[in-house]
């Protein structure tokens, strides 16, 4: 069961990796790391991406990998930039202290 | 064996530096623990022959997010923030949703075995490299997603310094 690497072990690292990051994303406080949360759960797609993409010898697997990592640059540069805005107005990176539409 | 060892060697690097990722209270150790699970992506996609996603795992992902991360912890000054409790006060409440999640996926995974073995592994011996077959494919069947996400990374860098920028 372990040492035949299969596809499915590939699917079990990619969905553990995404658990982490969700958990992540959803628990901590500090909007950096919840960024980063995002990378590691984009990541775990690219890692399902690959390996089916060997397994049926296809290229779009790793295809689509690249278009993930493209549109996870943009969304880092972009979520770094609203970061840096926020931070100038609210002197704040905590998610729970940014609540100005909280009634 | 040796691919086996190396695939357990990776997936520890990935899942342990996540865990590390998302507990450390400083941003800076947190984002140098990215760094180690990103190596790990990447050694599982040279593991799986993707020679070019290799390469652009480590020159985009290390070489340029962490990099906008860091610059940006450096940036803003979390010295004030490393102070204050790590996680929200509905820790336990995200935290049991994301079990959750994962009890649905282990099960769908398990349910689906059949699926991943009566799929028989294609044997035919591919022409040409990695990042040959791949430019073949992305430049002929892909070439309008590709020029689709140069206009979405215009636009992301139009946005980025828009939102950067103290006065517009």
């Amino acid at each position: 069961m372990l040492y035949p690497i299969t596809t499915v072990h590939y699917v079990i690292l990619s969905a553990a990796l995404l658990l982490i990051g969700t958990i992540g994303f959803l628990t901590r406080r500090n909007i950096v790391i919840i960024l980063m949360s995002i990378e590691l759960i984009l990541n775990a797609v690219n890692i399902n991406l690959v390996a089916f993409s060997e397994r049926f010898q296809a290229m779009e697997g790793q295809i689509f990998a690249i278009f993930v990592i493209a549109v996870a640059v943009a969304e880092a540069a972009v979520g770094l930039g609203i970061l840096i805005a926020l931070f100038r107005n609210r002197e704040t990176v905590a998610s729970d202290e940014i609540d100005l539409l909280k009634w | 064996m040796v691919s086996a060892i190396l695939f357990y060697l990776f997936a520890l690097m990935i899942l342990g530096g996540a865990v590390l990722t998302i507990t450390r209270r400083n941003a800076v150790h947190a984002a140098l623990w990215l760094v180690v699970t990103l190596l790990g992506v990447a050694g599982v996609f040279l593991l799986r022959g993707a020679e070019f996603l290799f390469v652009v795992q480590i020159m985009l992902y290390i070489g340029g997010v962490v990099l906008l991360i860091l610059f940006v912890i450096m940036l803003v000054n979390l010295d004030a923030e490393a102070r204050q409790p790590r996680f929200l006060r509905q820790w336990w409440l995200a935290f049991a949703c994301a079990v959750v999640v994962g009890a649905e996926i282990v099960y769908v995974i398990f349910q689906g075995l059949d699926a991943f073995r009566l799929a028989p592994q294609v044997t035919e011996v591919p022409v040409g490299g990695n990042t040959e077959r791949l430019a073949d494919v992305l430049f002929s069947e892909y070439l309008l997603p590709f020029e689709i996400a140069s206009i979405l990374l215009l636009v992301a860098i139009v946005g980025s310094v828009v939102m950067a920028k103290k006065r517009i």
